[in-house]
């Protein structure tokens, strides 16, 4: 570990640190990030995922070496942590915790992207199937539930066969448009009982068209639960890409993500644990605090919630 | 006599029940006039038609189930409501007729500040910016008498109680100085000193900005403090229209006679509240002949035959007091209710 990897990180740290109290302190001006930070979880949420993301976007500053360097293969093979790798080192001899940095930004980006993709089709496919009924209802449906018949995994490996080699852009895209389902039937859901109140009503005598009304009044009212399937949904994805990538039809090596590091480190579990544990520690970690942060956000965009 | 604003012939909205218990008559074979700057009172009770009425001037009937029968006319200075395109009807909703609802509680949208959704219907019918939308909105607020309008406009619905909100739904309608405000039981859900000082601020309203008032009610001690012109429903139909001195003097139709008498008043000796007998049909079903035969203490055998459509019963000049009975053609009858 050198100097300038050492500075880089104790300034992600603190970075981290500085957004949380920032944010914290500007949310006491308002109802919302009051709500917000009334969950206990929500600052180490927040403070875990500004940390991973300030690493992952520094990672050439916060990472000693190159994700695929291969630092010497006979004399710094399956090293246990020291003060020179702080996680060790795998079968390849190359450092864990660079892997682990230049990894977060291949998990982060692939889970933000392909929920991205998912929430943003699900979220207009239900509210048109919800507000719209009748035969446009039924037909949208009816693609959901075949979506939700065929096993994910099973359209991941027809992806698979088709392009061979998966790019990471059609990765996400594939993740994205299998995980939309549940986001559309929930959105659906939600449309349903909001178009029939009254404020829908009183919107359509004012003079607003039907556009107007899916997107400023009835869907604001549905950010919620999006926000939340969403965060959650992030976490869920995350695990999908580090699943994929332990069977090896994932992100494709050598770039590191946190499942190709967990596929490769699992060979060596009984001799060589930091290889597989800390990128695992990571998922953990992330994952966690998505949950944190989107339960808090629950609390935070609902206004009829009082503060606490 | 004023400007004629809106004319409404032979309206009828029938909904179509699910599990064929067949189609409810809401409304059926409505007719009336409203000129500029007038109030018009619609009274009756519960299941009377009149919501559906005020929600059919605007074609905001759920459909399906509901429709507008095709022999219906509405008409707004002229222009045939009923067959105006979808862009001509936004700007109609809103624009030149606005209507607020009876629950302030459910009409607004909860994740919107009351200043967002006040200055979205600005932005939607003048192509205003937000700026100048915002500025309006501050200034729709304090003609209905918010204190500290520009504090609340940055409020959601549910910091605010009942009778502000109310006033905010005002605030919206208003918004573009529309010609015709439909009320529809604007006091209903509020409590009686705050039902008071809505109805003032309306009648205020109303003299500073000359439109036309359509309310809608069930409370008659609200019409006669209010309202210029009555009309009386029953059935989906109107039983009794005249001028609201009038009618209040001189009612004709036993309905309205009934409504009267069951109002609470000081003036009289403390005895029993006289009611109407029953409750109205259901919609499905309106009795043959005359609809309100079956709870009239003077019905008899033509009443229960026959419908005896609208007649003029008039003193003081044509078609000005008008009702629905038969006691206008034999007026000997109503000596002796049976």
């Amino acid at each position: 570990m050198n100097l300038r990897a050492t500075l880089a990180i104790i300034g992600a740290l603190a970075l981290a640190f500085l957004t949380v109290e920032e944010t914290r302190r500007r949310a006491k001006g308002s109802s919302t990030g009051r709500r917000f930070f009334g969950q206990q979880a929500a600052s180490w949420g927040l403070f875990v995922l500004v940390f991973f993301i300030a690493l992952a976007l520094a990672a050439p500053w916060t990472a000693p070496y190159g994700p695929s360097t291969t630092l010497d293969i006979v004399a710094l093979k399956n090293q246990p942590p020291s003060w020179v790798h702080p996680l060790g080192t795998d079968l390849y001899s190359r450092d864990v915790w660079s892997r682990l940095v230049y990894g977060s930004r291949v998990s982060l980006a692939v889970g933000a992207l392909a929920m991205l993709v998912a929430v943003t089709v699900g979220s207009t496919v239900g509210a048109m199937a919800g507000y719209l009924r009748g035969g446009v209802d039924a037909v949208l449906m009816r693609v959901v539930d075949v979506g939700l018949a065929v096993p994910r995994m099973f359209l991941l490996l027809v992806a698979i066969a088709i392009w061979e080699r998966l790019p990471l852009g059609v990765l996400v895209l594939v993740i994205g448009l299998t995980g939309w389902f549940g986001t559309s039937r929930l959105v659906r859901g939600e449309v349903l009982s909001l178009r029939e109140r009254e404020f829908v009503v009183a919107a359509r005598a004012l003079g607003a068209g039907t556009p107007r009304i899916l997107f400023r009044h009835v869907l604001p009212n549905v950010v919620a639960p999006i926000v939340v399937s969403a965060a959650l949904g992030i976490g869920n994805v995350m695990l999908l890409e580090a699943g994929l990538s332990f069977l090896g039809i994932g992100v494709p090596p050598p770039l590191p993500s946190w499942g190709n590091m967990i596929a490769d480190g699992a060979p060596q579990l009984a001799t060589a644990p930091w290889t597989t544990l800390f990128p695992g520690l990571a998922i953990g970690l992330v994952v966690m605090a998505l949950n944190a942060v989107g339960d808090a956000l629950l609390d935070a965009l609902n206004p009829r919630r009082a503060a606490r | 006599m004023s400007e004629l604003l809106l004319r409404v012939r032979d309206l009828r909205t029938y909904f179509v029940t699910e599990r064929g218990s067949g189609t409810a008559r809401a409304v059926d074979g409505v007719s009336f006039d409203l000129y500029a700057g007038e109030t018009l009172g619609v009274v009756g009770e519960s299941g009377c038609g009149k919501t559906t009425t005020a929600l059919s001037l605007l074609r905001l009937i759920t459909e399906p189930p509901g429709h507008i029968l095709p022999g219906s006319l509405i008409e707004f200075e002229g222009r045939n409501v009923l067959a105006l395109p979808p862009r001509d009807l936004q700007a109609l909703r809103g624009g030149e007729v606005a209507i607020i609802f009876q629950e302030p509680m459910t009409s607004l949208n909860p994740v919107l500040t009351v200043g967002a959704q006040i200055a979205e219907t600005v932005i939607v019918h003048e192509r205003a910016s937000r700026r100048a939308a915002r500025a309006r909105t501050v200034e729709l607020l304090q003609l209905v008498g918010i204190p500290d309008p520009a504090v609340r406009a940055d409020a959601y619905p549910h910091e605010l109680s009942g009778g502000m909100r109310q006033r905010v739904m005002i605030a919206m309608a208003l918004a573009c100085r529309p010609k015709i405000l439909i009320a529809d039981e604007p006091t209903t859900a509020l409590d009686v000193t705050i039902q008071a000082q809505i109805l003032e601020l309306l009648d205020h309203l109303q003299d500073e900005l000359g439109m036309a008032v359509l309310l809608v009610t069930h409370d008659l001690g609200v019409v006669a403090g209010a309202v210029d012109r009555v009309l009386v429903m029953y059935a989906g139909q109107v039983v009794e229209a005249a001028p609201t001195a009038e009618l209040f003097s001189r009612p004709l139709h036993p309905y309205t006679e009934g409504l009267l008498a069951s109002v609470p008043r000081l003036d009289t000796p403390r005895r029993r509240l006289p009611s109407i007998p029953g409750q109205v049909p259901s919609a499905t079903a309106w009795p043959g002949g005359c609809r309100f035969h079956p709870r009239c203490p003077y019905a008899w055998e033509r009443c229960r035959a026959e419908d005896p459509g609208l007649g003029d019963g008039d003193v003081t000049g044509p078609d000005t007091h008008v009702a629905r009975c038969w006691l206008l053609v034999e007026p000997e009858r109503r000596a002796r209710p049976a």
